[in-house]
């Protein structure tokens, strides 16, 4: 059997109007009609808090840059940063003792996990600042031997110590469970081949395992970031001037108290605005072996 | 054998729980020597080769490579184990290459063969690069030094994994089922690359399925099946004639 060709029919006048490229999009009513509702909701609940009086505006533009505020804003930040950084490293060493196949470190890290995951932020604070209470003084003592040093508790234990153990000791335990969740995450077999190349633990952990996990730690990192600057305000009930204690202590003064809370509000929501630019760099650049041929970069090892 | 083996495994033993997957290994291997195990899935032919480098520690009888117990160090009459430390360091002289080929995923191509050579044998960097481009070269991947392996085939990966392994000039290479991961079309270019390698002198010990290979590429195949050697020789015998029932009947499948 021979194949018998197929003539191409001949094209109709009307088929070069029907060349997809040309085609329009229907009008999206629908969608318009949304866009629209929505704005108007949006704009008339901003325009009834912008005329209304009770909020203060003034009084909010007037103390935005107020030197004690912007001086609570700087504790705030510097709290967080040191309790972050403190709580990141810690929190690594907890998940390394956490997974360790050692019976008695993965026992002391899950005790640890336990309690500072556990008990209320706001009671280990309180509780870290009166210290005193329960032990008046801490010495260095060898066992049956002399005393080396002791200190005056009420000495070591300032607002601003009890706030940064407080609040470095919860996000230890928040980050060990994190990193060893990112930790977990890296394929099994990452492990046995660096080590199959004579790698030691801690090489492993560094070079290999650690870099694969950032992929599964930093989104909940920056999470934890966000809201450990919120829950550096639980530190003003030790009476440490953060920046919620500093607009407290200015409308104590004046009773303007809710025009000093959106100050502290707008703040906040600032910086949180500025971490969430900062958490997509981050995720961007751990993330750069899983995107496409595009990227791959010219420069040596 | 006129050299001393590079291998050296006695009475290995080695059980999962109540499993016995290996009962009893004996096998020298000599410098140079390409040793291909064969055997059915399960046939502890994998565990065997995962022992040699102590990623398994084994219940009884010994492995020796390059002369040194693997796991232990005999005292006079006193045998103690190794530290992990010290484990590390036995194994910088054997290369492995996995099924999974296993790279590391967020490195280029140049960065997983320099990794060891550089941060764990601590070579110049400027000779590790040179050294590792040449042995890509080898693999005939130059162009894709700087890519990532998720961006390169099964084969292209396997190909990178080698010369990972050989970056660190290896005493002993093992082969864990190679060619096993990849598309059928993608085999060929992993054995041409081993095939290479075995030609040049490098003592291997292959775990596959690929009986060509065997026949061309091996010294010596050694069949398992249920934790034990059941036969071994050279190619040509155990493959075209083989004399015990169980490699006949393992044979006859791939026919």
């Amino acid at each position: 059997m021979t194949a018998v060709p197929i003539a191409a029919p001949a094209s109709l006048p009307a088929d070069a109007l029907r060349d997809v490229r040309k085609a329009h999009a229907p009008f999206p009513m629908g969608r318009v009609v949304a866009w629209i509702v929505a704005g108007l909701i949006l704009g008339g609940f901003v325009y009834i808090c912008a005329v209304n009086p009770n909020f203060g505006w003034p009084v909010v533009g007037q103390y935005f840059f107020d030197p004690t505020v912007l001086k609570g804003l700087s504790v705030s930040l510097g709290l967080t940063a040191v309790a972050m950084v403190l709580g990141i490293v810690l929190g690594l060493l907890v998940a390394v003792a956490r997974m360790s196949k050692d019976r008695l470190s993965s026992s002391l890290a899950g005790l640890f996990i336990w309690f500072f995951r556990g008990a209320p932020l706001l009671v280990q604070l309180i509780f870290w600042y009166n210290l005193s209470v329960l032990f008046p003084k801490i010495s260095i003592v060898i066992p049956f031997g002399p005393t080396l040093a002791s200190w005056d508790t009420n000495h070591l234990i300032t607002p601003l110590t009890a706030a940064i153990i407080g609040l470095s000791l919860n996000e230890a335990a928040l980050m060990a469970e994190i990193i060893r969740g990112g930790l977990i995450s890296v394929d099994r077999g990452q492990t046995e081949t660096a080590q199959a190349f004579g790698m030691t633990r801690g090489r492993i952990l560094r070079r290999i395992v650690l870099p694969q996990a950032m992929k599964a730690i930093v989104p909940p990192t920056g999470n934890q970031l966000i809201s450990m600057i919120k829950a550096t305000s639980l530190v003003s009930v030790i009476a440490m001037a953060d920046l919620l204690y500093s607009v407290q202590s200015i409308y104590n003064r004046t009773f303007e108290v809710i025009p000093m809370l959106l100050v502290a509000v707008f703040w906040y929501l600032l910086i949180t605005s500025v971490l969430n630019v900062v958490q997509g760099a981050i995720e961007r650049h751990y993330g750069r072996s899983e995107r496409a041929t595009a990227t791959i970069r010219k420069d040596n090892p | 054998m006129s050299a001393s083996p590079i291998v050296r495994a006695r009475g290995v033993c080695k059980a999962f729980g109540a499993n016995e997957v290996l009962k009893g290994i004996d096998l020298d291997v000599a410098p140079g020597e390409v040793v291909v195990i064969l055997g059915p899935s399960g046939s502890g032919k994998s565990t065997f080769l995962r022992c040699i480098n102590h990623l398994e520690a084994i219940d009884r009888g010994f492995i020796e490579v390059a002369g040194e117990q693997m796991g232990y160090r005999l005292d006079g009459e006193r045998l103690t184990r190794l530290s992990e430390r010290q484990i590390a360091v036995q194994r910088r002289k054997i290369g492995m290459v996995f099924q999974q080929f296993n790279l590391y995923g967020h490195m280029t191509v140049l960065q997983n063969v320099v990794e060891a050579p550089i941060g764990v044998h601590h070579q110049p960097r400027e000779e590790a690069l040179r050294y590792g481009r040449e042995l890509l070269a080898r693999v005939g991947l130059s162009d894709k030094e700087n890519a990532y392996p998720r961006q390169l085939s099964g084969g292209q990966q396997q190909r990178v994994a080698i010369a990972r392994a050989l970056a660190i000039r290896p005493t002993l290479m093992l082969f864990d089922e190679p060619t096993s991961a990849l598309d059928p079309e993608l085999v060929g270019e992993v054995l041409a690359t081993m095939r290479d390698l075995a030609s040049q002198g490098l003592t291997m010990i292959v775990v596959t399925h690929e009986i060509g290979f065997a026949r061309e590429a091996a010294d010596r195949v050694v069949f398992m099946d249920g934790g034990v050697i059941v036969e071994q020789g050279k190619p040509e015998d155990v493959l075209g004639n083989p004399s015990q029932p169980r490699t006949r009947s393992f044979l006859s499948r791939f026919v």
